[in-house]
């Protein structure tokens, strides 16, 4: 049992009707098991009133997103190895940007409104899809395969995002990702929806999304990206005009 | 909407509670589902994701493989949106498994299940990952899924018909009447931290590994055995279809792609409590050693998950892996003369919506429900559709 290491878990809770306040524990964990771990343990041993979201452990559900020691994690992929040491202290805060239904519960109904809207499908041809790293290709992706894509619908970029707080309407990352994939692979034309000033035109290029995006989706590349077939758009715009009057 | 629907209480939303929600609220019925957790967080959430075939049971549980037949070509119709439709492949790596595939191909034959020899040159040009001590390889049906996005689908399908999800709700007590049947449950909700009691006419248990926990509180005892297993998944897609060792089941024997990981599965052991299991680092290097037979860069590349997960099976003598997958509907008022209470053990995701119908058939014929079952054939609402409901709360 020498392995474990014992630590200090202190969780941001919330409960409707009484408000906010930390709970702290003492658990002891393997450094090499994850903070989905260790809050899963807590809940089984320690205090089952806590409520926190999770399914697949491995990132591919993107349902256990949370705020690790003030940045934005899978939980059930973040190594507790790799964020303190043994005798150290976690705190585990919910995700910023959407109301909180309980603890470490949030309420993602208006992220999911806005992906159905978009309808990226979860599920493509290999081929289709970026390869790599987003933005930087390695390697030709086989044929005839169909794959779940990259994002996970996580959550995490939208609640790194500074620009989140600033309209209750904003967009978000992972929506606009979204937005760049479809119109980059031919699906549904979505850039009307990202040319207003909640959608690619509110973003603060700070690529805080990039930074936490557990995927490798590169939101903050592709709302770039987006921003210039926007801007292509309506110099074709113009451009059209100028050859009727002038042409 | 006349009040005069039927109301079922189903406790436990994995696959098989979800499931069973839509079949029942699509045939009239009005549902309540109570889920200690989030939807799907038990065992439904930590699966593989293998969409089986059937291959895999072709041998020594006939009947399961199949259900899976069946149900495999179902799902992929009804749950496209979740589901990676490409192929499995099983291989031989070494003698034994070469002795074994003459039970595999008559196991398939019997079960009329679609297999393909494939030579290894080829099949080595589609996964060139694979171990070149590769002998000898079938294709079969096998695809991966989603569990959220499956969960969440047949949960959106199931509140478009009415359905009503209670998640972080746990069952503290059954309430029974003075003829002993079942009238509903005590609950409590752990989103408010207060205690409030479900009325209904019919309660369905379908806890999985915890049916067991909930079965007891009507005095009843369920033969259901948590055998969980350990999953690893890495940082790479090693593989484009699902690779298969060959052999008896056994551990360590399945190689699942999924987005851009792979999986790597599994162990089995006994466990009483699986609230929270601690990862058992000698599997987890089990995993790597046995995967890396097949597919070696296993060895070289990153973790990225693990995880362990219980499988919910029926409790019988033998080996934990030689149990039957198949399910068992309990009808608590012929069983234990508990009446207006069901139970539903055993089985695994890729049979979830056949599990389903199974019980509803049971349940609706108890009230008089003639209405067929329908789920095969129509394509689940969208897993996003769910979330945009809001939460129930009452």
């Amino acid at each position: 049992m020498n392995d474990l290491w014992k630590l200090t878990v202190q969780i941001k809770r919330y409960k409707p009707g009484r408000g906010q306040w930390t709970s702290t524990y003492n658990i002891q964990i393997h450094p090499d098991e994850y903070v989905l771990d260790a809050v899963e343990q807590i809940w089984a041993y320690q205090d089952r009133s806590l409520v926190y979201r999770h399914l697949c452990h491995h990132s591919t559900c993107g349902a256990c997103g949370m705020r690790v020691n003030h940045r934005e994690k899978l939980a059930c992929i973040t190594r507790i190895r790799d964020i303190t040491r043994a005798g150290g202290t976690i705190l585990i805060e919910p995700l910023r940007n959407m109301p909180v239904i309980s603890d470490l519960a949030v309420d993602m109904g208006q992220f999911f409104r806005l992906l159905d809207e978009i309808d990226y499908d979860q599920v493509q041809p290999a081929g289709s899809l970026p390869t790599g790293k987003g933005i930087r290709p390695d390697k030709k992706q086989p044929d005839g395969i169909e794959r779940l894509v990259d994002c996970l619908e996580c959550g995490l970029c939208v609640s790194a995002c500074p620009a989140g707080a600033t309209s209750g309407e904003y967009m978000g990352p992972a929506a606009l990702a979204a937005i760049q994939l479809s119109s980059s692979s031919g699906y549904a034309d979505m850039l009307d929806l990202a040319d207003s000033e909640d959608g690619a035109w509110r973003c603060h290029s700070a690529f805080a999304c990039t930074d936490v995006c557990p995927s490798n989706v590169e939101p903050g590349w592709r709302i770039m990206d987006l921003r210039k077939k926007l801007i292509a758009r309506q110099l074709s715009v113009m451009v059209k005009k100028n050859e009727v009057t002038h042409g | 909407m006349p009040q005069t629907k039927p109301t079922a209480l189903i406790i436990g939303a994995g696959f098989t509670g979800i499931a069973t929600a839509y079949d029942l609220a699509m045939r009239g019925f009005q549902v309540d589902v109570l889920e200690r957790g989030e939807l799907g967080s038990g065992t439904s959430g930590r699966t593989h994701g293998l969409l089986h075939s059937g291959a895999r049971y072709c041998v020594h549980d006939q009947e399961a493989a199949v259900e899976c037949v069946a149900e495999n070509a179902i799902l992929r119709k009804i749950a496209r949106q979740c589901i990676e439709g490409n192929s499995g492949y099983f291989i031989a790596v070494n003698e034994s498994d070469l002795a074994f595939a003459e039970s595999f191909t008559r196991g398939a034959e019997q079960c009329s299940l679609p297999i393909a020899e494939v030579p290894p040159a080829e099949l080595l040009t589609v996964e060139p990952m694979l171990s070149p001590q590769l002998l000898r390889a079938f294709r079969v049906n096998d695809g991966t899924f989603d569990p959220l996005r499956l969960a969440y689908a047949f949960a959106a399908s199931a509140r478009q018909h009415g359905a009503r999800f209670y998640p972080y709700c746990e069952v503290e007590e059954l309430l029974l009447d003075q003829s002993r049947r079942v009238v509903g449950a005590s609950v409590w909700n752990r989103v408010t931290d207060q205690r409030q009691q479900y009325q209904a006419d019919v309660l369905i248990n379908t806890a999985g590994v915890w049916a067991g926990r909930i079965a007891a509180m009507a005095g009843i005892e369920l033969p259901v055995k948590p055998v969980p297993g350990v999953m690893v998944a890495v940082e790479k897609r090693l593989c484009q279809n699902t690779i298969n060792r060959l052999n008896e089941p056994g551990d360590g024997d399945i190689i699942l792609p999924q987005r851009r990981m792979v999986v790597i599965g599994t162990t089995s052991f006994d466990a009483v409590d699986v609230d929270y299991i601690p990862i058992i680092r000698e599997q987890v290097e089990q995993m790597v050693d046995q995967g890396s037979e097949m597919i070696p860069a296993i060895r070289q590349t990153a973790h990225r998950g693990v995880f362990m997960s219980s499988r919910p099976l029926i409790k019988a003598s033998g080996d934990a892996r030689n149990l039957a997958r198949t399910c068992k509907v309990y009808d608590h008022e012929k069983s234990d003369g508990v009446g207006g209470f069901f139970s539903l053990i055993g089985g695994k995701a890729t049979t979830c919506r056949a599990m389903a119908e199974k019980i509803s058939d049971m349940v609706s014929a108890r009230f008089g429900i003639d209405a067929a079952c329908q789920t095969a054939r129509i394509e689940l609402e969208s897993y996003r559709k769910f979330f945009q409901f809001g939460t129930e709360q009452a």
